[in-house]
């Protein structure tokens, strides 16, 4: 596997988008060449070389390069948009939209991730060591599906809207979650080990919930379907929900008893 | 020096179409002074461009587009993901924009531009919704502009049809248009949403409105009286009852039995059958009974197949079609006067009834024997958006190319309706007509290569002979050019220029004063009377046409 290190320089405080940041655009170009690929700050066109240093080589196939980005890219936003295949590997903070509608391949982030992680995507993993910001794998503003398919994991905690209509795939969280959680779930299962904010699977049709700590209020239009013992691979006794019944669903909801 | 330069354009050698005329494919110089056409011109002082090989037609006109005002804005609204992919920068020269099914205005603009359409009309203006209208007609830049009021559940039209009080009722439709600018009256299922509102539903023309003992017969009636009396440029503009149903077209034929009208997204209005399960298409009846009739005119409302918005002012079918697929709702009450909804839709070929829908649409235009009466839209953007105005083209001029389509579409389509019969190919001619000729004609407005006539004009890269449909689609959905009053703004389908187009309106007088009822209907308004008036100041490039 080939590797392309990139390393922010003075990322400027308005942020950019770097969709160019991907395998699949990084693939068979000469460090030059990527040097040379176009990123927006503000409404200004600008070349990635201005913001970056870059160094390592590029692989033929987007399966076959991993990419590093070693420093502070918490400005720099839709990395990994719309990735088919190959690695990204964040050494520390990224910025909005990491990886959103990504088909393949994995990305990993050693610190926390913005906002719109993930969001609409149909394949691969997505790795967070750090915290999350909100609607993470969910639809876009509007639309009706979310992730579709694909992993996400996220060891701290992730904001609002985690997984909104999600329709496949599977999200796991170490820490808590904010509110909203499994907004219109469609599909696809939704683990959370720490605790779970307001009108968690409101509006779910279907899927699976699981909270492994609290949840701060049950939502009156789920009705409790009793004990089970070991759901999803997690031992244990828990209690079943059924819902959201606002909207026929018959999407279940876990919380450890 | 150099702008009036721009307005001094020699087309020479192109193959010229202008219907009004008699012009047939005649090869032609044509010359452009100052703007208009003229016989003969200095060449040296213009611009000159050989268009052998090119055809040359009046620029495009649509007769039924929501472009623009308060629902397609609640689209916007309700739809962000409509913008998610149609996303277009900013260049040197023109705005960004976005959308796909609900373009914001100036890409709307430029979309129009670039298929050599330079006038649209917006066919439903809810009266309090016109400043909202005329403002994004003034941000919509490259078109020439018209917008039809919505009176067909105005509480103060049906408070006079229930009066049977005509001469107040003209006064009070006189009294609309002048205060909103708008150029033209436009009826969406009358009665029907105002029913609506009681919880009652319009099925029949006979059916009663409540509250005021009236029929949905003698709203339209008054309407049309209305529209006779004050020699307004286009006839009563109508959205029929009973639309989007099963076995409507009987009210259809009914409704064209009542006088002079145009009858808008006719697709939607020629349903078969008794229910979805035996839905078929009644295309034929309808067309024949078109032929029959010369004061009918139709636009067709063609479906192309995937996703789009569905907004119109016909509130309870959108409350019914939302209630069918489940997508997401939203609806207006404006007060007084009319209401609104929205919802996406996603028409597809593995549909029966969508499959259906899609062929009566063609069906229409092709069983219709005169062109000058029926006209090519899609009811933008309820069965289609706009852009997909030149497959439609090609679809009616190749029999092979809507077969093609037809092959992958649902049996219904070929089963329930006539259009594997047909084997009528339109002409170029033909389609001249259907897309411009006509529906200016029908508008009163004027769509002709004369002589004096301002110089709108399409040229398209196409052999008069071209009967391929791929190339057909390719050709109309990119202008040669497109020239607007002698500036040309379209080059190889690229904008070259942005220009701002004009708003008609029409000025009507009445004898009748009805001051005392203005004043006590907008006692039920939040809106103060000298409020709600739009001024001609407001309006950017407008042009009053006084009916006198």
């Amino acid at each position: 596997m080939k590797e392309i290190r990139l390393k922010p320089k003075a990322i400027p405080g308005i942020g950019m988008e770097a969709e160019n940041i991907s395998p699949d655009m990084f693939a068979e170009k000469s460090l030059k060449e990527i040097r040379a690929l176009d990123v927006f700050v503000g409404n200004k066109k600008k070349k990635l070389g201005e913001y970056f240093t870059v160094g390592g080589e590029a692989s033929e196939k987007p399966e076959d390069l991993r990419i590093v980005i070693r420093g502070d890219a918490s400005k720099v936003k839709r990395i990994g948009e719309r990735m088919s295949a190959g690695e990204v590997i964040i050494e520390g903070d990224a910025g909005m939209h990491l990886g959103s509608r990504m088909s393949g391949g994995e990305i990993r982030v050693s610190g926390s991730v913005g906002s719109w992680a993930g969001m609409e995507m149909s394949g691969g993993r997505i790795t967070i060591e750090g915290d999350a910001g909100n609607f993470f794998g969910a639809a876009y503003r509007g639309r009706g599906c979310g992730m579709t398919e694909g992993e996400i994991e996220i060891k701290g905690n992730a904001g609002h809207n985690l997984g909104g209509n999600m329709g496949a795939g599977r999200i796991t969280v170490g820490g808590d979650s904010g509110e909203f959680a499994g907004v219109g779930m469609k599909g696809g299962v939704l683990i959370i080990s720490g605790n779970a904010g307001l009108r968690v699977g409101a509006g779910m049709i279907d899927g699976i919930i699981i909270v492994e700590g609290g949840i701060k209020e049950m939502l009156p239009s789920f009705k409790e379907r009793g004990r089970v013992d070991g759901v999803k691979g997690l031992s244990g006794a828990f209690i079943g929900y059924e819902g959201d019944l606002a909207e026929c669903g018959r999407g279940r909801l876990y919380v450890r008893d | 020096m150099q702008y009036i330069m721009m307005k001094n354009v020699v087309l020479r050698n192109g193959i010229v179409y202008d219907p009004l005329n008699n012009v047939n494919g005649e090869r032609k110089d044509l010359f452009i002074h100052e703007g208009r056409l003229v016989e003969k011109m200095d060449e040296r002082k213009a611009k000159v461009i050989d268009l052998k090989g090119k055809v040359v037609m009046p620029s495009g006109v649509d007769i039924h587009s929501h472009f623009a005002g308060g629902k397609v804005n609640m689209g916007r609204l309700l739809r962000p993901e409509d913008s998610m992919g149609h996303e277009v920068s900013k260049t040197g020269l023109l705005r960004s924009g976005s959308g796909f099914s609900l373009p914001t205005t100036h890409l709307t603009g430029y979309l129009y531009a670039r298929m050599g359409y330079t006038l649209a009309n917006e066919p439903a203006v809810p009266p309090m919704k016109s400043r909202h209208t005329h403002e994004e007609f003034n941000e919509t830049p490259m078109l020439d502009k018209s917008g039809l009021l919505l009176l067909g559940n105005n509480h103060q039209v049906i408070e006079y049809v229930a009066e049977e009080d005509q001469e107040s009722l003209n006064s009070w439709i006189s009294y609309m248009l002048n205060a909103t600018k708008t150029y033209g009256v436009k009826a969406v299922n009358p009665g029907g949403v105002f029913a609506w509102g009681w919880n009652k539903y319009i099925n029949s023309l006979d059916d009663e409105v409540p509250c005021y003992n009236v029929t949905p017969k003698e709203i339209i009636s008054g309407l049309i009286q209305g529209c006779a009396t004050l020699r307004l440029p286009h006839p009563l503009h109508i959205h029929l009852n009973n639309l989007g149903n099963p076995g409507n077209y009987e009210t259809t034929l009914e409704s064209m039995r009542m006088g002079p009208m145009h009858i808008t997204h006719a697709q939607f209005s020629s349903y078969g059958g008794d229910s979805w399960k035996d839905f078929c298409s009644e295309a034929e009846k309808v067309a024949k009974e078109v032929n029959r009739r010369a004061e009918i005119t139709v636009d067709m409302g063609q479906v192309v197949f995937g996703e789009t918005t569905t907004i119109t002012a016909d509130a309870p079918f959108e409350y019914h079609l939302s209630q069918l697929t489940g997508m997401k709702w939203s609806n207006a009450d404006v007060e007084n006067e009319s209401g609104g909804g929205v919802t996406p839709y996603t028409y597809r070929k593995s549909s029966g009834v969508n499959a259906v829908q899609w062929a009566i649409g063609l069906e229409l235009a092709l069983h219709v024997k005169d062109p000058w009466r029926v006209y090519l839209t899609t009811d933008h953007p309820n069965a289609a958006p706009f852009i997909y105005y030149p497959r439609i083209i090609a679809w009616l001029m190749d029999k092979r190319y809507r077969d093609k389509v037809l092959g992958e579409c649902h049996r219904w389509a070929l089963e329930r309706t006539t259009l594997p019969s047909l084997d009528r190919e339109l002409s170029l001619e033909e389609i001249v007509v259907m897309t411009r000729a006509g529906p200016a004609k029908r508008l009163d407005l004027r769509a002709s290569l004369s002589i004096g006539d301002e110089a709108n004009l399409a040229v398209y890269d196409i052999s008069p002979e071209e009967t391929e449909g791929e190339k057909i689609e390719e050709a109309f959905s990119s202008a040669a050019y497109t020239i607007k009053n002698g500036d040309i703004v379209v080059k190889d389908g690229r904008v070259v220029r942005e220009i701002n187009g004009r708003t008609f309106w029409v000025k009507t007088r009445t004898e009748k004063d009805i001051k005392e009822d203005i004043l006590e209907r907008f006692r039920y308004y939040t809106i103060e009377p000298e409020n709600y008036i739009v001024e001609s100041a407001y309006i950017r490039n407008g042009v009053e046409l006084d009916t006198k």
